[in-house]
């Protein structure tokens, strides 16, 4: 199918909202717009970060997804109590892949469902003495839990639970970091407001309480980077061998300890800007820490960011980085010499989270493929504006794009492949497009750093080249 | 010229010498417990003071066998031709059902939200209703929008049916189209629960105005309940029905809408009970609920009051269990059990002395829900396996005190205990001080199997580590051969693995 001109596209838009009732038609023109890389700033084009329409199949979650889900729940040496009834612990239980070294309910508590349960008693009369009374079990049936976190679902907001006052008074009495977060579902529009609302927990409980044991002018932290399939152990591992030395993971395979310590790192590096950047910015402010953004997909990114972190070190280490560059070049060209030739001239549609909508562009794009389209769940207009150089000119851009308006628009764009979530995996399976879940990484990974690509570069072709979609007629519908 | 590409994902990659140095390395950061600190916590979550300690919560649950109530809701309205579930409250519950579901039928799950968000709190959500019901209907054109609940519409006490017929009058949807509701406390009861209140509200809507015929049409109701291998059963039960002559109508048929060809189209609606069978329904002879707790109370009560039907609840599973279950349907619809049945019925007692041997005497453990767990557990004592620990963290209290009657009166099952609220850290502690030779329940039971070295027969919900189990039935004779497979070959597996000289090639 020949690529569609921009105009093509911005017909196929009005085409597509023509389904939608006048009201939910009218905002939602305001989240879907053909690309320029000319343009200064979405602000014209795109509202971001808003309520998403009732009753249109959003994928979008909830606060506590963004707060329990992403940024405090892979902390490993935290018990994360899911507040409130039980559903919400149990659907998040285990199945975001952010991996951890350490033993599962003794010195770990990542892949675990620790709720409050709560019945029908805990909203009429509060759930303020069960979860008192929770927090002391945790300290009894945990003995090297070093912390708790608080996650509120939706109800705590809605009774009227003081959490902050019983986080308080069972911090003093068993002596350990106990953190609420008013992570409420119904709060924000999105997951976004969850991370927002963990970063500034992480802010007033933990950042600065501990120090470390000794300094080096070498000390980075990794931000925003939740280990799924092992991606932060893939970067750190391109650090380490740089010269730098990670004093902080945020907060995949993270530690209570790395998070309160990390106000002593010399450069933040910050991977996943929409769930971090907060916490980046208040340690520059507070602590005079630089923050720096990198990419870590594909190859030529790498080679981009290694360079740009190394610049804002000494020689030494921008010696190192070359060596790192070179050393891994054979590797990298022998994976494209195998895996390029497969995918060169592939089509890929993309809508995921806050930040791989645009960072793995360029893993794509040294493999040879084109993307035609891509959208954030939950991002903002600065993610938009970080986009509209590395989309290409006529780019179809949607932002929480509805389950409707993404069939239609990968029906009539039918790209090669497309990566999204599990909500949307099997749908465009069963229309025959080939399908990569770009949260989990389809379990696989890791995609992060230059052993991710090799993984990266295989699932994709594994993806696009799979046997079965040449075989979806039957032979005896040929004509 | 480069190695030959030897690609190491993460099952691989990360046991190389370099990443192991660089996470060993990284502990000093984390503030790691030493090896021995670690050991010796972890020898006395192991020890009987703990065991007691664990049993002492009174307040904190650790990963429980059960999920809330709007999860079994929209898996009832799934059923239903052309039906859109759609929940009213906060967007992000319908993303985690929705993605609940995707990971264990590996399928396509529609369901929407209207996206409840902080002024909804204050004032309701009945604006959300108003355009939530426009939406849809008008980009997803369904037949039927079965609308449920979410706990924070439940705390601020919005009024479903209220907030409908106000929809209604604002022309959201027309006014004789079916919007059956219910009302999904996630702070009551569990996803069967859920399963429970949203077929009521659908067939109690579906048949208001369907007079009660003096005499029956001749058809039976089956309701398959919240079964995780609903694809199967479904189709294996409506075969034997097929086998047995008798006319029926499946009550949330999702057999289809879960189980779709992959042919270049998505069917977002595929398959269902349509509204014309609910309408026959309420005059059938009699209904079958194959999963007592998923009608416990709402369902029940309709059909056995409004509908005045005969209602039978028991689990076609295990010979006993399938023996009764048809001789039930024989003696309600007057027809034979047909010879073809028989003879599955012999081949499946066939297969089951042909693995006698590995299973007598074996003990077990099992965690799921309440109908499923003792439906399996009696099945194994067919087998001569016997009981040990039964968790059930849903169910009633009254309900476990009959299963423990009657384990109590079984040669097989005197040495088994339910243990019902309990958790799946509960059965660690079990399991640690009472070891069993195999575990029986979903894919939240690998952790403990793993750190015991013990085999997991995934039989349960959620399933989202193995592949297609859900397409074979549990149910019937056919039902019984499958359990029987993956039991014993479980079993021989861990033996072969475990076993040092015997290598036998015959087992």
């Amino acid at each position: 199918m020949p690529a569609l001109s921009k105009q093509e596209k911005q017909e196929l838009i009005s085409e597509v909202l023509a389904a939608y009732p006048e009201e939910a038609r009218a905002e939602r023109e305001k989240h879907l717009y053909v690309n320029d890389p000319e343009m200064e700033s979405t602000t014209k084009c795109l509202t971001a970060n808003r309520k998403s329409q009732p009753g249109v199949m959003t994928a979008r979650g909830c606060a506590y997804a963004g707060s329990k889900g992403v940024v405090w729940g892979p902390v490993k040496d935290m018990v994360h109590i899911s507040h409130g009834p039980v559903g919400c612990g149990q659907y998040s239980w285990g199945t975001r892949r952010n991996y951890s070294t350490g033993s599962t309910g003794i010195d770990n508590f990542v892949v675990m469902q620790v709720t409050s349960d709560f019945q029908e008693r805990d909203i009429v009369f509060g759930g303020d003495k069960k979860l008192e009374q929770m927090i002391r079990e945790i300290k009894e049936i945990f003995p090297l839990a070093k912390g708790i976190t608080i996650q509120s679902e939706c109800p705590i907001g809605l009774i009227g639970d003081d959490i902050e006052a019983v986080a308080k008074r069972m911090s003093a009495e068993l002596n350990m970091p106990i953190v609420p977060v008013r992570c409420e579902g119904f709060r924000g529009v999105s997951q976004s407001l969850g991370h927002h609302l963990a970063n500034d927990t992480v802010r007033d409980h933990v950042l600065g309480t501990a120090e470390p044991a000794d300094s080096t002018d070498y000390d980075v932290a990794i931000i925003g980077d939740y280990n799924i399939g092992g991606d932060a152990w893939a970067s750190r591992i391109i650090l380490e061998e740089m010269g730098l030395r990670v004093i902080a993971q945020w907060s995949g395979d993270g530690t209570l300890n790395e998070m309160q310590t990390t106000h002593k790192a010399k450069l933040n590096l910050v991977h996943c800007y929409r769930s971090m950047n907060y916490i980046a910015r208040h340690m520059e402010e507070k602590y005079g820490i630089p923050w720096l953004e990198y990419n870590f997909f594909g190859p030529t990114k790498i080679e981009e960011s290694v360079r740009a972190i190394a610049a804002k070190f000494d020689k030494k280490v921008q010696d190192k980085a070359e060596e790192v560059i070179a050393s891994h070049k054979g590797r990298m060209q022998a994976v494209l010499d195998k895996y390029r030739p497969r995918l060169e001239g592939k089509k890929v549609m993309l809508y995921v989270g806050g930040l791989r909508p645009r960072h793995v562009i360029g893993a794509y794009e040294d493999l040879g493929m084109e993307i035609i389209g891509t959208g954030y769940e939950f991002g903002h207009n600065d993610d938009y504006d970080r986009t509209l150089k590395e989309a290409g000119d006529a780019t179809l851009i949607y932002d929480d794009v509805t389950a409707y308006e993404l069939e239609a628009f990968a029906e009539n764009m039918r790209p090669d492949v497309i990566g999204a979530g599990v909500k949307e995996k099997y749908v465009f399976q069963k229309m025959g497009i080939p399908f990569r879940q770009m949260h989990s990484w389809d379990y696989s990974g890791p995609y992060h750093g230059y052993d991710g690509f090799e993984i990266f570069a295989r699932d994709m072709d594994m993806a696009v080249n799979a046997p079965a979609y040449k075989l979806m007629k039957a032979p005896w519908k040929n004509a | 010229m480069q190695e030959a590409l030897n690609i190491k994902d993460h099952n691989g990659l990360f046991e190389l010498e370099r990443y192991k140095e660089s996470q060993e390395a990284k502990k000093a950061f984390e503030k790691w417990p030493t090896e021995d600190e670690i050991e010796k916590v972890r020898a006395y979550t192991c020890s009987d003071e703990y065991k007691e300690k664990n049993f002492g919560r009174t307040a904190l649950t650790i990963n429980p066998a059960k999920a809330c109530q709007p999860l079994g809701a929209i898996f009832a309205a799934a059923g239903f031709d052309g039906c859109l579930p759609y929940v009213h409250g906060s967007q992000g519950c319908t993303a985690y059902f929705r993605s609940h579901f995707n990971r264990h039928f590996k399928e396509p799950f529609a369901a929407v939200s209207d996206s409840m968000t902080e002024d909804a709190a204050v004032f309701g959500g009945h604006k959300n209703m108003i355009a939530g019901l426009k939406n849809a209907y008008a980009l997803y054109k369904p037949k039927m929008i079965a609308v449920s609940s979410t706990c924070m519409a439940e705390v601020i006490g919005d009024d479903l049916n209220a907030f409908i017929k106000n929809a209604k009058k604002a022309e959201s949807v027309p006014a004789d189209f079916p919007v059956p509701f219910a009302h999904t406390p996630s702070f009551v009861g569990s996803h069967v629960t859920g399963y429970d209140n949203m077929l009521k509200g659908i067939l109690f809507q579906l048949t208001q105005g369907v007079e009660k015929a003096p005499a029956d049409n001749g058809k039976v109701n089956i309701i398959p309940g919240f079964d995780g291998f609903a694809v199967g059963n479904i189709q294996e039960i409506k075969r034997i029905l097929k086998l047995m002559g008798v006319d029926s109508i499946v009550l949330a048929d999702n057999s289809d809408v879960l189980d779709t060809p992959l042919d270049g189209t998505y069917k977002m609606y595929a398959g269902g009970t349509t509204i014309e069978e609910v309408k026959a329904a309420k005059n059938a002879r009699a209904t079958f609920a194959l999963l007592p707790d998923s009608v416990e109370k709402a369902t029940k009560t309709l059909i056995k009051d409004e509908w005045a039907q005969q209602f039978f609840a028991s689990i076609p599973l295990g010979l006993a269990g399938t023996d009764a279950w048809l001789m039930k349907l024989s003696e309600v619809t007057g027809k034979e059990i047909p010879a073809e049945l028989e003879r599955e019925r012999g081949k499946a007692l066939d297969a089951m002395t042909d693995s006698n041997y590995y299973l007598h005497g074996k003990r077990f453990a099992i965690f799921g829900d309440p109908s499923y767990a003792e439906a399996l557990t009696d099945f194994y004592m067919e087998l001569g396996a016997e009981p040990v620990h039964i968790v059930v963290t849903n169910g009633s209290k009254k309900w476990a005190k009959a299963f423990n009657k009657k384990l109590s009166e079984s040669s097989f099952g005197k040495g088994g205990k339910v243990h019902q609220g309990a958790d799946l850290w509960h059965l660690r502690s079990l399991m640690i001080s009472e070891p069993v030779d195999f575990l029986v329940g979903s894919t939240h039971g690998k952790q403990i199997a793993k750190e015991l070295d013990v085999p997991l027969i995934r039989i349960g919900f959620p399933i989202f580590d193995r592949h297609h189990l859900h397409r074979y039935p549990t149910f019937g004779y056919r039902g019984i051969i499958n359990i029987l497979t993956w039991t014993v070959n479980a079993i021989l597996d861990d033996l072969d693995r475990k076993a040092t000289f015997n290598n036998d090639f015959v087992r």
